[in-house]
């Protein structure tokens, strides 16, 4: 054993006919392909945040000098403090915020039901109900914006309604037609979490029930015991999907919240270039026009923002969902 | 005319149907849960038969099994409940609604709502005959159907492989190429586009790049060969968009990574001590194992594009409705639209669901 020890690289490499040099310089070659590929693709996505931090921590001055590329010559938080006070971020985020955990929380709680039932059991119509979901995913929303604009503000169940208020309900401006559709599988991208959620229980394997049912184990409580800690990590990653989505969504929404009452961050962002606009008429007069840099400026600031509350989310929550997604049953 | 368009709809609901049963029937190739359950109640009548009760046995075991199918068709039904009266109280009549708006003159009356009159087919006459940008975005929109989605699954597939690969400070890498699942969603993707400044940069940018390049001299030998110039053309293209097919395949990244470690570690051993090699470990292990996934992403991907919001066909699709207010002919827009996804994906699905292995 010692004597292997000693032997130098290039000694062991002679010994084994040109074998371990060959297989150390593909190794290496391959590693530092793979570095240059990911680092690459790494700076592709990473690029325009870097840009916009870039743009945002300028002065004024700096904007409409050509010689700063990157890395500004005078700093300044200006531009965040203007984009706070025109988003009027405070209360927007905390609507926002709300908004999302609850989407978020009734979205997963529903869709992991749901999923379940279309993945394990057998019943009537269950093609044609499956069908449905599938049509929620695929629908474009612009077909059923309007729609569901007017639905909403008349709102009724089969008459019933108008059988006791006289009328139907205008639930315009209210945030409970939306979590009941989130709590009930048909809410913004609701299909698409039903299948996912659907083909992970499909891939779990059966033994598990099977031992649970023979123990005389029920069905629900075989599901909450031995089913759903095995799929925590999708429920967490369906559930940061449906935060973020909700954080980022600005057309659904816009159907049941007036933005007049419900002031959403990304309602707000959307809006921001028109604000400053508004803002520079209010002070400069009618004919002003704020420089389009400027603008520009506070828009890149206005994103920051906006995502800032959202990668927070996504650091804490990615160890969870990519480290622990592979745990499957049957190994637990 | 209602009713032939009942039809129709009625066909196609047929044909998911048809779909979903084909897929189901290749997951049920093993043997389901019910006939497990049925098989095990059966022993246990079995033992149970040995004293006297073995000739009277045989009517309750039926009555059983019978329960037993009723009892997992009523929990089933009892878990998508939810969903089904979400269905009927939310979705049913805004999407009747909207299917009728396509063969209806369509008025907004203030305070009232919506005056829907019959007007036979003209919506689609007009969507057909006179919108000229109708037609023209969608078969731009299905030819980049065929460019992107391709180079997204393989680019992801590709990434996600990479990425479940030991290496120093894959956490961090990972939490980048996730990034886009936040980057490219809702207000963010708009407002890069009305940009003027960043687009008036991004094209200064382009027109230095076709000067002299390395890329663009490549590009140039590659084209000129006679062979396989479509082909070079299709990558080149692909390269091209490399930034959008990025941006676009985060959740892809997600679910093949998942896939991928699904697959036990002890497989790979056994390969390896049989003799494979990694390439082939990989179409004959990897490549079979993560099929589910594949169906997954394809159906996601397509879903996905056909549905994003920065496409010329949802630019014209918001014009019409919000600036024209023409309802009735972007009912009729969507629902082509929405019929032609469906056929893709049927297509798709039957296709891939056909050679799909679930591992059990």
């Amino acid at each position: 054993m010692t004597n292997v020890e000693k032997q130098t690289f290039w000694e062991r490499n002679r010994k084994s006919g040109g074998y371990l040099l060959r297989k150390k310089v593909r190794a290496f070659l391959f590693r530092f392909a793979r570095a240059i590929l990911i680092i690459g693709l790494c700076f592709l996505i990473l690029q325009p945040l870097i840009n916009k931090l870039s743009i945002t921590l300028r002065s004024e001055a700096d904007l409409y000098d050509t010689t700063v590329i990157t890395i500004p010559r005078h700093f300044s938080i200006e531009s965040y403090r203007f984009a706070f006070m025109i988003m009027g971020v405070k209360k927007a985020m905390k609507t926002s915020f709300f908004l999302a955990i609850g989407v978020a929380l009734s979205q997963v709680l529903s869709c992991t039901l749901i999923g379940y039932g279309f993945a394990r059991f057998k019943f009537p119509f269950k093609r044609l109900l499956f069908g449905c979901v599938i049509l929620t995913i695929i629908v474009p929303p612009t077909t059923l914006i309007t729609p569901l604009y007017l639905y909403v503000q008349r709102f009724d169940i089969f008459g019933i309604f108008k059988l006791i208020f006289g009328k139907p309900l205008n639930l315009y401006g209210s945030w409970v037609p939306y979590i009941l559709m989130c709590l009930t599988g048909t809410g913004y991208k609701s299909g698409l979490y039903i299948y996912l959620l659907r083909q992970h229980f499909r891939n779990e394997p059966k033994e598990l029930e099977e031992a649970a049912y023979v123990d005389g184990c029920g069905k629900l409580r075989t599901f909450f015991q031995i089913l759903l800690p095995g799929a925590v990590p999708i429920m967490v990653s369906v559930g940061l999907f449906a935060f973020v989505w909700q954080w980022t969504d600005k057309i659904y929404s816009r159907v049941f919240f007036p933005s007049t009452k419900w002031a959403l961050i990304s309602d707000q962002l959307n809006n921001i270039a028109a604000s400053v606009e508004g803002y520079y008429r209010a002070i400069y007069g009618e004919a002003a026009k704020p420089p389009q840099a400027f603008s520009n400026q506070i828009t890149a600031a206005g994103t920051l923002i906006t995502l800032a509350p959202l990668l927070v989310i996504y650091v804490l929550a990615q160890k969870n969902f990519v480290e622990s997604i592979s745990q499957s049953g049957i190994k637990a | 005319m209602n009713e032939s368009l009942n039809e129709s709809k009625d066909l196609a609901a047929e044909k998911l149907e048809d779909l979903e049963q084909s897929v189901e029937d290749n997951a049920t190739e093993e043997k389901t849960m019910d006939e497990m359950m049925e098989e095990f109640e059966a022993m246990e009548s079995a033992m149970d038969r040995d004293a006297a009760m073995a000739a009277a046995s045989t009517v309750p075991v039926a009555k059983k099994r019978r329960n037993l199918a009723r009892g997992n068709a009523i929990s089933g039904l009892i878990f998508v409940s939810p969903f089904i009266i979400g269905f009927l109280l939310f979705l049913l009549y805004p999407l009747q609604l909207s299917l009728r708006m396509c063969f209806c003159k369509v008025d907004a009356i203030p305070g009232a709502g919506l005056r829907l009159t019959w007007n036979n087919y003209d919506n689609f006459n007009k969507i057909f005959r006179v919108e000229p940008e109708f037609l023209q975005y969608l078969v731009e929109e299905m030819k980049r159907m065929a460019l992107f989605v391709p180079g997204i699954l393989v680019f992801s597939f590709f990434m996600a492989i990479l990425l479940n690969q030991e290496f120093k400070g894959r956490t961090i890498v990972r939490a980048v190429y996730f990034l886009p699942v936040i980057l490219a969603s809702g207000v963010f993707v708009g407002l890069e586009n009305n940009n003027a400044l960043l687009s008036s940069i991004k094209d200064a940018t382009k027109a230095d790049s076709s000067l002299s390049s390395i890329t663009t001299t490549l590009e140039k030998i590659l084209l000129t060969g006679e062979t396989g110039n479509k082909f070079f053309q299709y990558i080149i293209d692909i390269v091209g968009q490399v930034y959008d097919i990025a941006m676009a395949s985060g959740i892809q990244i997600i679910i093949f990574l998942s896939g991928l470690q699904t697959i036990p570690p002890s497989m790979f051993e056994a390969a390896k001590i049989e003799g494979c090699t990694s390439w082939e470990s990989f179409w004959k292990i990897t490549f079979p194992l993560i099929g589910s996934m594949i169906l997954v992403n394809v159906i996601y991907t397509l879903v996905d594009f056909f549905t994003r919001t920065d496409s010329n066909l949802m630019g014209l699709f918001d014009r019409t409705l919000l600036q024209r207010f023409e309802y009735g002919k972007v009912a009729a827009m969507s629902w082509v639209y929405f019929l032609i996804i469906a056929a893709i994906l049927g297509i798709v699905m039957l296709i891939f669901s056909r050679r799909v292995y679930y591992y059990d």
